[in-house]
């Protein structure tokens, strides 16, 4: 009964919620339906038969979304956590500093960052030098957005909840982080498309990606070459930013 | 009349659920301040009684109420819930122990009426089916049919109804004590009149201890057993009964407090079903008329009250008016004055000169027809309320700021 009485408001704007959606990954689906019947069909030179082939393009698509799922595991290991931190009693104080380094490492320009960090001599090469720069470079929209979001979340109600007698880490897991989770994955969708974009710097020092495809195109003057990496590194952010949207959508607390 | 007052204030000793609660010296300094926002209080506050905490705003009511429940940490002093010290235990199970009720209720808005309610008996191991069986009996109790309203998500129900739930939250467990601050502070005047005069209800059946920081001075009137009014940290300006503060303001303060107007205040003194009420000759839907208004007559009435298969009241029509019926229309009647036995008879009063009438049909349990209240009555009451705060009153509880707690009297 309860649902009978729920339902016709709610329904209505949670299917106006997903049109967008379905239309955002028809659209990526058909530019990639496009990109690749241009492939099959345009008269290749040697070397672009070379590179743009199924095979090889595939490598690649793969090398790129490891190095982005890499890094945002990386991002949300480090950047979740530390954002809780930062919102509890004593910690808040530091939080404007860690803001501001974050914000540093977002401004800094990433082949900068990229090339720094490769050049370093205490610091690894290729892969996982990338992946540090990654993971500077995209930590800050989820940092702040946790912090944000728990910040966000009513104080009445953390007070309600510790009025109860529920403790400080049940408040946290069962009030805050739940009511904070919209802001937070929204900034976890940011750090994604910001981690699919710049993983295309990591072909500057070995590190794989549809980079390479970037890089190769410039050195060689391979316009197709060029064009089909930088419109691939596009469409994966595209589609990255659809499934982030998705899961918006679906982890979006019921009742909100 | 004049046992009306103190039976009011002392309760039905038998059926009280509440423990009572005893702050010693109580103390709090934040971190930064001079003066002290709660002054060395000491204050009993009896088992099963409902204690009104007023005073201008800044005065320290709030930091006072959290420090019972340990919200807020007292610098000094120590906090007794019935026998136990429990200034150093740990508060989390405490707070388990004590039920919070804030502005608004403070519903968490991703969980359901049902998950919210289910807090505390979870953490407190309850098993499902106990937990369920609570849910639908506190539902019950704050008059929200369970079936509806269980599955829904506190933005899917009015101001009062979450402010519903946030009181079968508080009760969920069982606790002795009831916690409130500024319940009603976020609805209409019209919700707040019908939430207070559900919690008079629901205290009527539990007996809690129930503490409630206001601003609203006619509403502590109204719920408070006693009142405690505060000065700037917490000092205690006058702790006594309604009617005795209304009647004998302690000093200046505590009167400019109450404001103008208290002799029409003392009307929020009583309650209806503490006041007589007439008979009255009554009719079901499909009665015959002429037979009803034979039994009017007979019985010397004016009017007959039309109830349903519930004993609900449905319309009230005259004599005049039955003379032009066969029988008993079913159709109710919405301009009927009608008003609950746990109302005011400041409520009351309200009825009767809003529909005319000089009198109103008063309901009980479920809303079956119990009597008629005339303003004759009201009138008699208002007298008596008087004449009553005048006596002297015993075994009033200790309210104090010596931070000495051998001060205090008997328990009350
Ligand atoms: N967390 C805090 N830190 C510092 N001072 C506080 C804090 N909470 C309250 N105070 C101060 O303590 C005093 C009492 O505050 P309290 O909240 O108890 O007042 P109140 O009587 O509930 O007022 P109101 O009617 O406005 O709610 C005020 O002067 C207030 O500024
Ligand atoms: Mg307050």
């Amino acid at each position: 009964m309860a649902e009978a009485l729920a339902s016709p408001t709610d329904l209505a704007p949670t299917r106006r919620a997903w049109r967008p959606l379905v239309v955002q990954v028809v659209a990526i689906l058909a530019a990639a339906a496009a990109l690749v019947i241009w492939l099959l069909t345009a008269d290749l030179s040697p070397v672009e038969r070379e590179t743009l082939n199924a095979r090889s393009l595939l490598q690649l698509i793969g090398q790129h979304l490891w190095l982005t799922v890499v890094g945002t595991v990386i991002v949300l290991a480090i950047a979740v956590p530390l954002g809780v931190l930062l919102t509890r009693g004593p910690m808040r104080r530091f939080a404007g500093g860690v803001l501001a380094v974050a914000n540093f490492g977002q401004a800094a320009p990433a082949v900068g960052l990229i090339v720094l960090i490769a050049a370093a001599p205490f610091l690894p090469d290729g892969f996982w030098a990338a992946i540090i720069a990654l993971v500077i470079y995209a930590a800050l929209p989820v940092l702040g957005n946790t912090m944000v979001g728990i910040r966000g979340v009513d104080q009445r109600l953390v007070e309600a909840g510790r009025g109860m007698g529920m403790t400080a880490p049940a408040v946290l897991f069962r009030v805050e982080l739940p009511l904070a989770v919209p802001v937070m994955l929204s900034g976890v969708r940011t750090a994604l498309v910001l981690l699919v974009g710049t993983a295309a710097l990591a072909s500057f020092i070995n590190g794989g990606g549809l980079g390479l495809l970037i890089t190769t195109g410039v050195n060689l003057y391979e316009l197709r070459v060029l064009v089909t990496g930088a419109l691939l590194t596009a469409l994966l952010a595209l589609l990255i930013d659809w499934a982030g949207r998705v899961v918006e959508h679906v982890a979006r607390p019921k009742g909100m | 009349m004049s046992d009306t007052a103190t039976a009011r204030s002392e309760g039905d000793e038998r059926t009280i659920t509440g423990k009572a609660i005893r702050l010693e010296g109580v103390t709090k300094r934040y971190p930064g301040q001079q003066r002290p926002a709660v002054d060395g209080v000491t204050l009993e506050i009896p088992a099963g009684q409902v204690v009104m905490l007023v005073g201008p705003s800044g005065c320290g009511k709030t930091t006072t109420l959290k420090m019972i429940n340990r919200l807020i940490e007292p610098t000094e002093g120590r906090i007794v819930l019935g026998e136990e010290d429990v200034t150093d235990i740990d508060g989390d199970d405490l707070r388990r122990r004590i039920g919070y009720v804030i502005q608004a209720g403070g519903l968490f808005p991703h969980m359901t009426v049902a998950q919210n309610i289910a807090i505390v008996p979870k953490m407190l191991g309850w098993d499902d089916a106990r937990v369920k069986e609570r849910t639908t009996e506190l539902l019950d109790l704050v008059s929200l049919d369970p079936d509806t309203y269980r599955d829904r998500y506190p933005k899917e129900l009015s101001g009062g109804q979450q402010q519903r739930v946030g009181v079968a939250r508080a009760l969920a467990a069982d606790p002795p004590v009831l916690l409130m601050d500024e319940p009603f502070g976020a609805v209409d005047p019209i919700t707040r009149q019908r939430l207070q005069d559900e919690l008079i209800r629901i205290q009527h059946e539990l007996r809690k201890t129930i503490v409630i920081v206001t601003h609203d001075f006619d509403e502590a009137v109204k719920l408070g057993d006693w009142i405690v009014v505060f000065r700037e940290g917490a000092h205690i300006a006058q702790y006594d009964t309604p009617e005795r503060i209304l009647a004998e303001p302690a000093d200046e303060f505590v009167e400019s407090f109450i404001g103008s107007g208290a002799g029409l205040k003392q009307l929020g003194l009583q309650r209806v079903r503490d006041v007589d009420l007439a008979e009255a000759v009554t009719a079901r839907p499909g009665d015959s008329a002429a037979d009803a208004l034979a039994r009017a007559e007979a019985a010397g009435h004016g009017h007959v009250v039309v109830v349903d298969e519930r004993d609900r009241p449905l319309s009230w029509p005259s004599r005049r008016a039955l003379q032009r019926m066969t029988s008993i229309p079913e159709a109710a009647d919405p301009k009927t004055p009608v008003v609950g036995s746990g109302a005011t008879l400041n409520d009351a009063l309200d009825e009767m000169l809003v529909s005319s009438a000089g009198a109103a049909l008063v309901t009980g349990h479920r809303g079956a027809f119990v009597g008629v209240i005339t303003v004759e009555v009201v009138m008699a009451a208002i007298s008596a309320v008087r004449a009553a705060a005048s006596d002297a009153m015993a075994g009033a509880p200790v309210g104090t700021n010596a931070s000495d707690p051998a001060a205090r009297g008997s328990d009350g």
